[in-house]
């Protein structure tokens, strides 16, 4: 990729699930971890939207988390605009911190219930001294007007506003750090769809104008689709389909992503057939051997249950299956 | 139409607040035939929900019905006794709930919970009840039925869990399931193997169902009619695939637009400007006229009733009333 912004490499992450000592010693058990990612590689160039699709428990959060320095990698690296990450100063990962923000789920939880809307949006400009004195309010007024929101609402509290409207009010927070890339972990989950596109709408037009990036994260395909210029789709946390655009929903390569698409609920009422699915996301703590994929994937080989399928080129990106090598 | 299996008319739900009574749900009529799979979708405060625990007696106090009446076939549910109640849901109205967690109890195994609702409703002996219970959790795509009966809910993973819920409901062979958000808990690939199963469960077995979601993704794919609710008022009822394809209310109208769907693709997704009123502050007129842009002045006065429509259907709106039509 000519100019990456965010590089992930080999990114994993453990979490050590034991019970503790005692039991362990009782018990005869041995530490027990959960593999929430493994060996995830991709790059997001400026300007571009990178979408992270998954069902719950396939480690969309637990990468998010990572790349905004919420959770330590157990594994791999994060460069952001070529600097690693985990072996920058305080200082300097303080300087970089201000470049990055991130738009949480819940806007009932992410927003501190206690703070004025006002002070919400100019926290970050205090800490990171972006603005001072008078210029504080301008610049708070002026978001809030950005995000749709109007000067007056800085006076309230976040239990005065709507689902959507604190969602806003998330976003504005978020740039006002003046960030170059934003990590947005589902953040219209939680709304109503005439909400949700009013919020995907403002996204898309903050974008245009600032030139922002996205790593968009979301469990909805079809949100996904009108989103992101380019589509991860994560299983049991690893990587398993990287494709442009919309060749993903076109023409998916991996079984599972076939699959994922095949189960979205069909409003275009076209009345097509679609391969039952079958069987669920197993457990992450005892993960199948080979192809995460394996027991649920209907074109399996021998070769799925023993080996990691390496990643291969497709026409429009990279996938991890045996049957594309 | 035949008779109806189940008919609401008119009805009113109010709950008295310390700041004066709020109208959850004012008006609301359908009617649901043998067989159907009625959809009922709206966003978040729409009244949905409420709708359903109303037709099964379990709306919670403060709130009431105030009027209109619920009728399963032709007769009157809506001010029956609590043990006269008791004794129609589970055996004539199945409930599915969305959080399939919270509708099994964790105390109890999965046998013990169907035995027990199944010889409530039904006069057969343990080992029979026991019978069925293996057959329908068989049946509900429960692997290995007879062993898996004796564990408990948290042994289940969500989408078996939530197959679990739907034997419950269908065990004592209801006519009619209500099924309030069923997938919305759970993941795609797995939702769309519930969805499957509740409809073609309830086919074989001939019950209706009434399905409440605010996905319509779902809707499209289940029901064969589907009613548009809005700050407790039906905005448009009618065929499912009319209603998505050529909705009629501008509410429709806009809430299919701001779907991003699969296959369609556009910049920018339609936007319904503002968000829906709070119970406090439903507009004059009709509910929804601050946020249409086409309302006239008549939408801000008087609330408009459903006008007929042809192809079966009604819908809740003046711009469709045949006196606008020949002044304007």
């Amino acid at each position: 990729m000519a100019d990456p912004l965010i590089e992930v490499r080999g990114l994993g992450r453990r979490f050590d699930v034991s019970k503790p000592w005692l039991n362990r010693v009782l018990e005869r058990e041995e530490r027990q971890y959960l593999t929430a990612t493994a060996d995830v590689n991709f790059s997001i160039a400026r300007g571009e939207t990178f979408a992270l699709v998954g069902e719950s428990g396939s480690g969309k959060s637990t990468i998010a988390k990572m790349i905004v320095g919420l959770l330590p990698p157990s594994e791999g690296q994060i460069l952001f605009d070529g600097q690693d990450m985990g072996k920058v100063g305080t200082s300097e990962l303080r300087a970089l911190r201000r470049r990055f923000q991130m738009i949480f789920q819940d806007p009932f939880a992410s927003l501190n219930p206690r703070w004025r809307v006002g002070d919400i949006v100019s926290e970050p400009l205090r800490t990171f001294g972006l603005a001072k004195g008078a210029e504080v309010t301008r610049e708070m007024e002026r978001l809030l007007d950005t995000v749709g929101l109007s000067a007056r609402d800085a006076e309230k509290f976040p239990h005065e506003f709507s689902g959507g409207q604190r969602q806003r009010i998330a976003i504005a927070r978020a740039l006002s750090a003046k960030p170059e890339f934003i990590v947005c972990d589902e953040p219209t989950s939680a709304l109503d769809v005439s909400v949700q596109a009013q919020i995907l709408n403002l996204m898309r037009d903050l974008q245009d104008e600032m030139g922002l990036t996205y790593l968009f994260i979301s469990h909805d395909l079809s949100v996904v689709r009108h989103m992101a210029t380019r589509t991860g789709v994560l299983y049991l946390g690893r990587l398993v389909e990287v494709s442009e655009g919309k060749s993903l929903f076109r023409d998916p390569q991996h079984p599972y992503t076939k699959m994922l698409l095949d189960a979205v609920p069909d409003l275009a009422l076209s009345g097509r057939r679609r391969t039952p699915v079958t069987g669920e996301i197993p457990n992450p703590i005892n993960p199948p051997s080979g192809c995460p994929f394996h027991p649920r994937c209907p074109v399996a080989i021998d070769k799925c249950k023993t080996d990691v399928p390496p990643s291969f080129q497709t026409p429009n990106g990279s996938a991890a299956c045996h049957l594309l090598g | 139409m035949t008779e109806p299996l189940l008919s609401v008319r008119d009805l009113v739900i109010e709950f008295p607040t310390r700041r004066g009574v709020l109208r959850a749900i004012d008006g609301v009529s359908f009617d649901i035939a043998p067989g159907e799979v009625l959809g009922m979708v709206g966003e978040s405060g729409a009244g949905k929900s409420l709708t359903g625990a109303a037709i099964i007696g379990l709306l919670e106090p403060p709130g009431r019905i105030v009027s209109g009446e619920i009728k399963l076939k032709g007769e009157r549910i809506d001010h029956l006794s609590p043990a006269a109640m008791r004794k129609i849901r589970g055996r004539r109205i199945g409930m599915v709930f969305q959080d399939p967690l919270t509708s099994l109890n964790p105390l109890y195994t999965v046998a013990k919970q169907l035995i027990e609702t199944i010889r409530t409703h039904m006069n057969v002996s343990d080992a029979e009840a026991r019978k069925r219970a293996v057959a329908l959790l068989d049946r509900v795509g429960i692997p290995a039925a007879d062993r898996r009966i004796d564990d408990y809910p948290h042994q289940f993973s969500g989408g078996m869990r939530q197959r679990v819920v739907i034997a419950l409901a269908l065990c004592a062979e209801p006519e009619l399931v209500i099924a309030d958000e069923p997938t919305t808990a759970l993941d795609v690939s797995v939702q769309s193997q519930i969805i499957d199963l509740l409809k073609e469960i309830c086919a074989e077995k001939g019950a209706s169902v009434m399905l409440i979601t605010h996905d319509m993704g779902v809707i499209a794919e289940t029901a064969d009619r589907v009613a548009v609710l809005y700050s407790g008022r039906i905005a448009e009822v009618g065929p499912v695939a009319s209603v998505i394809s050529e909705a009629e209310h501008p509410y429709t109208r806009g809430l299919m637009g701001s779907i991003p769907t699969l296959t369609h693709d556009s910049d920018r997704l339609v936007q319904i400007p503002g968000s829906m009123p709070r119970l406090n502050a439903i507009p004059p007129g009709c509910a929804f006229n601050p946020r249409c842009t086409q309302a006239f002045d008549r939408c801000r006065v008087e609330r408009p009733f459903p006008i007929d429509r042809p192809g079966d259907r009604r819908v809740a709106c003046w711009l469709y009333d045949e006196q606008e039509a020949t002044h304007g």
